[in-house]
C-alpha cells in the first residue's frame, strides 16, 4: 500500500473522506464548470519522463485517484489546448531533482579535501569552517545522540534522513544570496566535507554518484509517517466538559517573565496607566537586550537620528556587531567603520572583492554599499538585500559614526 | 449559541449599577459620561466646516494614519536574518475573517523576490502524458473558482511548546492569514498535461522561482483534491511577498507547502524528501524520532480581544469577547469560552457558519465584572476534534515538536484590563 494512501486513510477515515468529498465536489461546482474536451492531437510522451510504473489497485482510501483512473477522458492529455509542450532543454533546465534513490544526480565527484575549500569560500560566512554555525545560521555538523534531549541539535548529521536532500538543497539553494552557482563536480565536494565534519566519512574520501547511496546516514530510520490518526485524534474527538472541569486553577507561568516579546507591541497597544500598577515580572528577564549603545555622544550627532539609526541597525545586528568588546561574527565587527580601511577588521575572512579593494569607507561609499551591497561591491558575501529607504540609510551611518574603533 | 439572557434582571441591574459606579474613576470610559457637554460635539470641528482630500488623493488607499500600529510584526531573535524569516499578522487588531493582504504574514525562504506576469513560467512535467508549459495569461483562460481558505504556518505558537513566551496574540497566533482566492484546480492543469496509467502512489513536487525553490511533495490525492494555482487574492493581484503573480494554495494543509511564485509541478513516483520536508517540517518526539508528513493542520482557535496587544479599556460592564477559530480538517462546528482557565465553559456564538478550511469569527457577547479572568478558547470542528490543551499535546509528543502547537491558549486578564500569556495548571 501506498504511503500516501496510508496516511490518507488513517487521517480521513473510510467514510470521512467519501463525506468530504462529496461536499468538497458539490462546493467546487456551484454552478457547472465548462467540461475540457479532448484534446484533438494525440499526446506525444514525456521527453523525460520515465515509463510510469505498473501500480495496484486503487484502495478504498484513494477516492479520487480511483475517481480519475475511472474517468479516462479528464485524464489523457488535453482538453482545452492551452499552453505548450515544454522543450527537453526546458525540462532539464528546471527538474533538477534528486531522489533518496540518487535519481537525478549528474555524473560528477568531489573530495573532502577540495570541499573543505570550497566551504571555506561559500559557505562558512554563515555555517562556520567546521560546519558549526555562525550565530542564527544552520549548524550543519554536530548534535550526534541530541535528538531526545531538551533541545535537539539538528544537523544534516544527527538528523537528515536522506543524502540526496543535502545534495539538491546545496546544488539548487546555496550560497546564500547566490544560488545554482556550484558545479556538480563542487557540490559533491562541498557535500562530501559536510559529511566529514559529521564524521560520517573519512578525510580521503570522495563522494560521487557511484557511492553515493553508499553512504549511511545516521537518522535514516528516525522518523515516522503522520500518526496523530492512532495516536490523537481518537481521544480528542470525544464531548468536551463544560463544567467543573477541574477543582482549581493555578497560573504556572508567564510570558513577562521571559520578557523576549519585541517592544511594538505593547508600545502601540494602548496601555493605560494602570500598567504601572500592574504586578511586576516575578524573576529577572531571562535574555540581557543587546548591548546598549555606547554613551558617546559626538556634538555633531543628532541623538534622534543615531536612536533612529541603533532601530535600523537591528536588522544587520544578525552579522554585525558593534559596541565596546564587539567581535567579528559572520560579518566584521563595524566599530568606527566610518573611516575605517575597507576590509580593515581584524581577523575576519574578507572575500576577495572586499579584501583587494583597498580605501576607506567614507560616508559616500557606505551609503551606496548599504543601498545596494551588491551592486556596489560585486563579489562581496554579504547577503543582506540593501536598505531601500534612503532615511533609514543616513540614520544607520549616523549610529555606526557614534561608534569608536 | 452563547447570549445573556441567563443573566436576571435584578444582576443586570447590579451590574450595571457597578460598573456606572466605578466607571468614572476606574477608566473614564468615554467623554459620553463626563459631566459638561461634550466639545466634540458642541464645538464646530475643522473637518465638520473645511473640505477633506479630493478623490485621487491616493490612487491606491493605505489604512488612516490613526490606524498606522495595525501592522506585521517580526520576532527578531527567531531567525538569523529578515531574508529568510517570518513576521506576523496583527490579528488582535483586526475583526471578520478576511485578512488584508497588506498585513497578512509574510514567510520567505531567501526573500521576496520580484517577477513580472510577463516573466511568468509555469511548467507541468514528470510523469505526464506532455509536459507543458503555461504562461500568465494562459492560466487566466481555463475555468477558474472562488475559495476562501485559511494559511497557517506548521511553526504558528511554536514558540510557546516549553511555555508562555511571547506576550501578545499577534506573536503567539499570527502566523496565519486568510483570503478569498481566485485561481484554477491544479487538477486541471495536471489534466491538460495528461495524467495516464495508475495514479495510485503517485506524488506532485512543487517548486517555486526563487532560490530556496521551497520544494514540496503532495500526494495525488491532494493534488487531485482541491488544491488551487492561484493569482488573485480577496480581488486583487497577489501581493510580491506572498507569491506574485501565481502561488499554489493548499487548503488546510501546512503554509510550507502554498509554494510562492509557482514555476513547477511535477508528478513523480515517490516523494523528493526535500530540505522543507525532512530537515525542516518534521515534528521530532520526546524519544527523538520524529512525525514526517504532519500535512494537515488541526483544529485550533485564539481570543484576539482582549488580549495582551488588545487590553480592555471600558472598564467592568458589557464586553465582547473575540477570536478566530480554524481547522484543517474541514468547517468548525463549535467554540466554547472560558473565563476561569477551564473550569466552566460557555459556548460563543459564531459571526457565521463555520466555512471549510476557512477561518471562523466567534463572539461571546458578556459582561465583565472587572475581576480577573483566565481567558480560554476550545474550537471543535465537524471530525469532531476537541482541541486540546498544551499538557495534552505535550503528553503525547514532548516539547520539542516546533509545529503544530493547536493547544488552547490561555489570557490572564487582571482587574486593570490588561492581559498576560500565560500557562495554567
Amino acid at each position: 500500500m501506498s504511503k500516501s494512501l496510508k496516511l490518507f486513510g488513517g487521517a480521513l477515515g473510510g467514510a470521512g473522506i467519501v463525506l468530504l468529498s462529496a461536499v468538497n465536489f458539490a462546493d467546487r461546482f456551484v454552478t457547472e464548470a465548462p467540461a475540457p474536451k479532448p484534446r484533438v492531437a494525440e499526446a506525444a510522451p514525456a521527453p523525460s519522463a520515465p515509463p510510469a510504473p505498473v501500480a495496484a489497485e486503487a484502495q478504498s482510501g484513494g477516492m479520487l485517484v480511483a475517481a480519475a483512473n475511472a474517468e479516462e477522458h479528464s485524464t489523457s492529455a488535453g482538453g482545452f489546448g492551452i499552453g505548450r509542450e515544454a522543450l527537453p532543454e526546458e525540462v532539464a533546465a528546471w527538474d533538477v531533482n534528486v531522489m533518496p534513490d540518487g535519481t537525478g544526480l549528474p555524473e560528477g565527484s568531489g573530495s573532502v579535501a577540495d570541499g573543505e575549500m570550497l566551504f571555506s569560500e561559500n559557505c562558512a560566512v554563515c555555517h562556520g569552517e567546521f560546519a558549526e554555525g555562525v550565530g542564527n545560521w544552520p549548524e550543519l555538523a554536530g548534535g550526534e545522540g541530541t535528538l531526545a534531549d531538551k533541545d535537539p541539535v539538528k544537523t544534516v548529521g544527527s538528523y537528515w534522513p536522506y543524502l540526496s536532500t543535502a545534495w539538491d538543497y546545496v546544488h539548487r539553494s546555496m550560497p546564500f544570496g547566490n544560488a545554482q552557482s556550484l558545479t556538480a563536480d563542487e557540490t559533491y565536494a562541498i557535500v562530501a566535507y559536510i559529511l566529514y565534519s559529521n564524521w560520517l566519512v573519512e578525510e580521503d574520501f570522495v563522494l560521487s554518484r557511484e557511492n553515493f547511496l553508499e553512504v549511511e546516514m545516521p537518522n535514516a530510520d528516525g522518523f515516522i509517517v503522520d500518526d496523530r490518526p492512532e495516536t490523537e485524534y481518537g481521544q480528542w474527538r470525544a464531548e468536551p466538559c463544560m463544567s467543573d472541569c477541574k477543582d482549581s486553577v493555578e497560573i504556572t507561568m508567564r510570558a513577562t517573565v521571559l520578557d523576549v516579546t519585541p517592544d511594538e507591541g505593547a508600545d502601540e497597544a494602548g496601555m493605560s496607566e494602570d500598567q504601572a500598577a500592574a504586578p511586576a515580572p516575578e524573576a529577572a528577564p531571562a535574555e540581557e537586550a543587546a548591548p546598549a549603545a555606547e554613551e558617546v555622544t559626538l556634538a555633531a550627532l543628532d541623538p534622534e537620528l543615531v536612536a533612529a539609526g541603533e532601530k535600523v541597525f537591528r536588522k544587520c545586528s544578525a552579522c554585525h556587531k558593534v559596541g565596546e568588546g564587539a567581535k567579528n561574527g559572520a560579518g566584521p565587527q563595524l566599530n568606527g567603520i566610518v573611516g575605517r580601511t575597507v576590509g580593515g577588521a581584524e581577523g575576519f575572512k574578507y572575500s576577495g572583492a572586499m579584501a583587494d579593494h583597498g580605501g576607506v569607507w567614507d560616508e559616500a561609499f557606505l551609503a551606496a554599499f548599504l543601498a545596494d551591497p551588491r551592486g556596489t561591491m560585486k563579489g562581496t558575501r554579504m547577503a543582506f538585500a540593501g536598505l531601500k529607504n534612503d532615511a533609514d540609510v543616513e540614520a544607520v551611518i549616523a549610529f555606526l559614526k557614534s561608534t569608536e574603533e | 449559541m452563547a447570549d445573556t439572557s441567563d443573566l436576571t434582571p435584578s444582576r443586570r441591574a447590579f451590574l450595571k449599577g457597578t460598573a456606572a459606579g466605578i466607571a468614572g474613576a476606574a477608566m473614564g470610559a468615554g467623554a459620553a459620561r463626563a459631566a459638561g457637554p461634550d466639545p466634540l460635539i458642541t464645538d464646530i470641528q475643522p473637518f465638520a466646516q473645511g473640505l477633506g482630500d479630493g478623490v485621487d488623493a491616493t490612487p491606491y488607499g493605505l489604512p488612516i494614519k490613526f490606524e498606522d500600529d495595525v501592522v506585521r510584526r517580526n520576532v527578531e531573535w527567531l531567525t538569523a536574518d529578515t531574508i529568510s524569516s517570518i513576521n506576523f499578522t496583527p490579528i488582535h487588531a483586526l475583526d471578520g475573517t478576511i485578512t488584508p493582504q497588506g498585513c497578512a504574514f509574510e514567510r520567505h525562504h531567501s526573500g521576496a523576490i520580484e517577477m513580472s506576469k510577463g516573466e511568468y513560467r509555469l511548467m507541468i512535467n514528470g510523469l505526464v502524458d506532455k509536459p507543458l508549459v503555461f504562461t500568465y495569461e494562459d492560466l487566466e483562460r481555463f475555468p477558474r473558482e472562488n475559495h476562501v481558505y485559511f494559511c497557517e504556518c506548521a511553526a504558528n505558537t511554536g514558540m510557546e511548546w516549553a511555555g508562555a513566551q511571547l506576550n501578545g496574540a499577534q506573536f503567539t497566533h499570527g502566523m496565519i492569514h486568510n483570503m478569498e482566492y481566485t485561481g484554477v484546480p491544479l487538477r486541471t492543469l495536471l489534466q491538460e498535461a495528461g495524467l495516464s496509467g495508475d495514479l495510485e502512489g503517485k506524488w506532485v513536487f512543487v517548486e517555486g522561482h526563487d532560490a530556496s525553490s521551497n520544494g514540496r511533495s503532495i500526494p495525488m490525492e491532494k493534488a487531485l483534491d482541491d488544491v488551487l494555482v492561484a493569482f488573485k487574492a480577496n480581488g486583487e493581484a497577489l501581493r510580491k511577498e506572498h507569491g506574485y503573480p501565481v502561488r499554489l494554495v493548499v487548503p488546510g494543509w501546512e503554509g510550507n507547502l502554498w509554494v510562492k511564485w509557482l514555476r513547477r509541478v511535477e508528478v513523480t513516483d515517490g516523494p523528493v524528501e526535500s530540505r522543507e520536508e525532512t530537515s525542516k517540517y518534521t515534528d521530532t518526539l520526546a524519544d527523538g524520532t520524529s512525525r514526517k508528513w504532519t500535512w494537515v493542520m488541526d483544529a485550533k482557535s485564539v481570543i484576539t480581544q482582549p488580549s495582551p496587544q488588545a487590553p480592555i479599556t471600558h472598564g467592568p460592564g458589557p464586553m465582547v469577547i473575540s477570536g478566530l477559530a480554524w481547522s484543517g480538517h474541514g468547517a468548525i462546528t463549535r467554540v466554547d469560552v472560558s473565563k476561569d482557565g477551564g473550569k466552566t465553559w460557555e459556548t460563543a456564538r459564531l459571526a457565521k457558519p463555520g466555512e471549510k478550511m476557512a477561518l471562523t469569527r466567534f463572539y461571546l457577547d458578556t459582561v465583565w465584572d472587572g475581576e480577573e479572568m483566565l481567558l480560554q478558547a476550545r474550537a471543535m470542528d465537524e471530525t469532531g476534534y476537541v482541541q486540546p490543551t498544551k499538557a495534552q499535546l505535550r503528553e503525547v509528543r514532548g516539547e520539542n515538536s516546533i509545529y503544530h502547537n493547536n493547544c488552547i491558549q490561555t489570557w490572564h486578564v487582571k482587574t486593570s484590563g490588561e492581559a498576560e500569556n500565560v500557562e495554567v495548571s
